[in-house]
């Protein structure tokens, strides 16, 4: 039902009428609370879409649930509530179901260090996949050498016996990306694909992931606290605050013209913001074992600290009218009554 | 242009020997490991070569070659026992069936130990509960009141005494193999695994199980020390296979007729020795592995 409203919504906007690649709907993941605290909703309800050949960029500081939201994506975190959607189809848990699924789309971590096993070779870690998928095939070699040069490490032959402690961060990186093209995947979800490397090799990453677009018209899905790195990367962005996407939409519209305050909260930080002054947060750090009730920001919200909110009369509805799940598509661009009401 | 899957190979291989290398270079400056090798070495090669010196009938009740309880002479040099066998001749021929059953029964152990840490640290929630309390029951169990049933109910054979050393010992192993599960477990590259769709068996075959085997492989050889010694317990005890002659079952023959209050040390302190001394061969190469194989706890020595 929600999956051909947001259809209906996506034609209406004038976007491809076939469903995006990758959804969730209302997806909701709780982990039980240990040591007394209560359950911690991770994410709390996110409606997103990417389609086809587009690259969505998933925004917001550490602990919000971009990470969790990433793994529930591929399966491995089981959603409390809501649904993952693949081209429109419900995610399906059963073990072999999930298996195909994971030949479509596929992972990449954040610290690409920790995610080759050390006692493996490149040939062996890029090889994985197929292999698990496939089997032992004849076109092994020139698959994973493919798969290796489409990664930009060339010769790929050269690579082939090396050890992961013998590369680099960035030709690391590249080896878990090879692992993941050599699937032909349709999707890549990628957590922080750059977050451990040297600023050098960043742009050479972004560089490959937008190639890859290009070449292969491969959907990413990419998290990161880098305002920066969205902007030069992704064609929409999402940004998300404590386990909810509070404003979503082109690059451009969310990131000259933010509408939510805790969108133009992290922007004003930017070396190269023009925003004016900073705004520096108020509040405690969220804590998802304790979301606030009404507006989960407004305990943090600029807007309602300076009094404006109470100006505009909608300081009540702020503490205790929750603003809702943003649509993945049409409707509000920003979770917040007072950009509703700007707009 | 592209490499041959052979050449690879053997680069590969190449690389392994090296890694080897290294590993056999570290081992080596354990002046303590040396020795345990050293002493384990000759152990083994003078228990496989005791059919080409001793002949049968030297063993033999009926046909002894001495008289009874002779003190250590040229002829005899550790003396003669009870059937006027030679001494020496039973520790040597003794190191067959003690290193035989410590091998076996630790393999036995570190077997069921290995599954039982891998599959209770993989899945972890229930079925690590399940396994982890199965564990504890036999980990407070005396291991050997628990042993003696065990052989005392079954067929008295070498196998029996292997069984029972096997079952009665693994639950140290099965401890030690959970926790390295669960450390590599929290690994990205399992995620990793998991996410290009591999299954438990995947994952458990071919990510955690070359990771733990270090561990197993130290775990192995201390063990082998405890179930020779376990052995010579059971066997001392008058659990062992009647016919086979083994440490225990000497000191046993030893207690019997006498040896301690006639003051004959030459039956009874040579088979307590060779115990004592493979036993510690053992252990030293056990601990010297989990230096090579544990850097951390080689810095702190």
């Amino acid at each position: 039902m929600t999956v051909r409203l947001q259809n209906e919504g996506a034609e209406a906007a004038g976007e491809t009428a076939a469903p995006p690649v990758l959804a969730a709907a209302g997806l909701r993941v709780a982990f039980p609370g240990r040591g007394g605290r209560g359950t911690a909703r991770a994410v709390d309800g996110v409606d997103l879409e990417v389609g086809a050949g587009e690259i969505v960029a998933l925004v917001g500081e550490s602990g919000c649930g971009k990470s969790t939201l990433a793994r529930a994506l591929l399966g491995l975190v089981r959603p409390t509530e809501g649904r993952v959607l693949f081209s429109g189809e419900p995610l399906d848990y059963r073990s072999r179901a999930l298996k195909r699924y994971r030949h479509r789309v596929q992972l990449v971590q954040q610290d690409p260090s920790g995610s080759l096993n050390p006692r493996h070779t490149v040939y062996e870690a890029v090889a994985e996949g197929l292999r698990i998928h496939e089997g032992a095939t004849a076109e092994e070699e020139r698959r994973v050498a493919d798969a290796l040069s489409r990664a930009g490490l060339r010769p790929p032959e050269r690579f082939f016996t090396r050890y992961p402690h013998e590369l680099s961060g960035g030709q690391r990186q590249r080896v878990v990306i090879a692992g993941a093209l050599i699937l032909d995947p349709e999707v890549i979800v990628a957590d922080e694909p750059v977050a451990s490397l040297d600023a050098s090799v960043r742009g050479e990453i972004l560089r490959l992931i937008l190639d890859l677009r290009a070449e292969l018209g491969l959907s990413a899905l990419v998290v990161t606290h880098d305002l920066g790195l969205a902007w030069n990367i992704a064609d929409r962005v999402a940004v998300m605050y404590l386990g909810r996407v509070v404003e979503v939409g082109t690059v451009e519209e969310v990131l000259s013209e933010p509408r939510h305050p805790y969108t133009r909260a992290l922007l004003s930080v930017l070396p190269e913001s023009d925003a004016g002054e900073p705004v520096v947060l108020a509040g405690e750090p969220p804590d998802p074992t304790r979301i606030p009730s009404g507006c989960r920001f407004h305990a943090r919200c600029p807007v309602l600290a300076s009094g404006e909110a109470e100006r505009e009369g909608i300081a009540d509805r702020c503490r205790t009218e929750d603003p809702g799940i943003l649509p993945a598509s049409g409707g509000d661009r920003a979770a917040c009554h007072h950009a509703r009401l700007h707009g | 242009m592209t490499a041959p899957a052979a050449s690879r190979r053997a680069v590969v291989r190449a690389r392994r020997r090296a890694a080897l290398r290294k590993y056999t270079r570290s081992y080596a400056e354990n002046r303590a490991g040396l020795f345990g090798l050293a002493a384990l070495a000759l152990a083994v090669l003078v228990a496989l070569a005791a059919p080409l010196f001793i002949p049968a009938e030297a063993l033999s009740v009926t046909g002894a070659p001495g008289e009874r309880f002779e003190p250590p002479d040229a002829e005899f040099p550790l003396g003669t026992d009870t059937y006027g066998r030679s001494v020496l001749d039973l520790v040597v021929w003794g190191a067959r069936i003690s290193l035989t059953v410590g091998f076996l029964a630790a393999a036995v152990s570190v077997a069921l130990g290995t599954v039982i840490g891998v599959i209770a640290g993989h899945f972890g929630g229930l079925a690590s509960n399940v396994l982890m309390r199965i564990t504890d029951w036999f980990l407070v169990l005396p291991t050997l009141v628990m042993a003696i049933a065990l052989a005392a109910v079954m067929e008295r054979s070498t196998l029996t005494i292997i069984i029972a050393i096997g079952v009665t010992s693994w639950p140290s192993t099965a401890r030690i193999v959970r926790a390295q599960t669960l450390s590599v477990e929290a690994r990205p590259y399992i995620e990793r695994a998991r996410a290009l769709g591999g299954g438990h068996l995947h994952v458990m075959l071919r990510h955690v199980l070359p990771n733990v085997m270090p561990v197993v492989i130290a775990q192995t050889t201390l063990l082998v020390a405890e179930a020779i010694v376990m052995e010579s317990t059971l066997s001392f005890l008058g659990l062992g296979s009647p016919g086979a002659i083994s440490w225990g079952g000497i000191l046993q023959d030893a207690r019997n007729s006498g040896a301690i209050s006639s003051g004959m040390w030459w039956y009874m302190v040579p088979p307590g020795l060779a115990i004592a001394l493979v036993a510690l061969s053992f252990t030293l190469c056990g601990r010297a592995l989990e230096g090579v194989f544990n850097p951390r706890l080689r810095e702190r020595r």
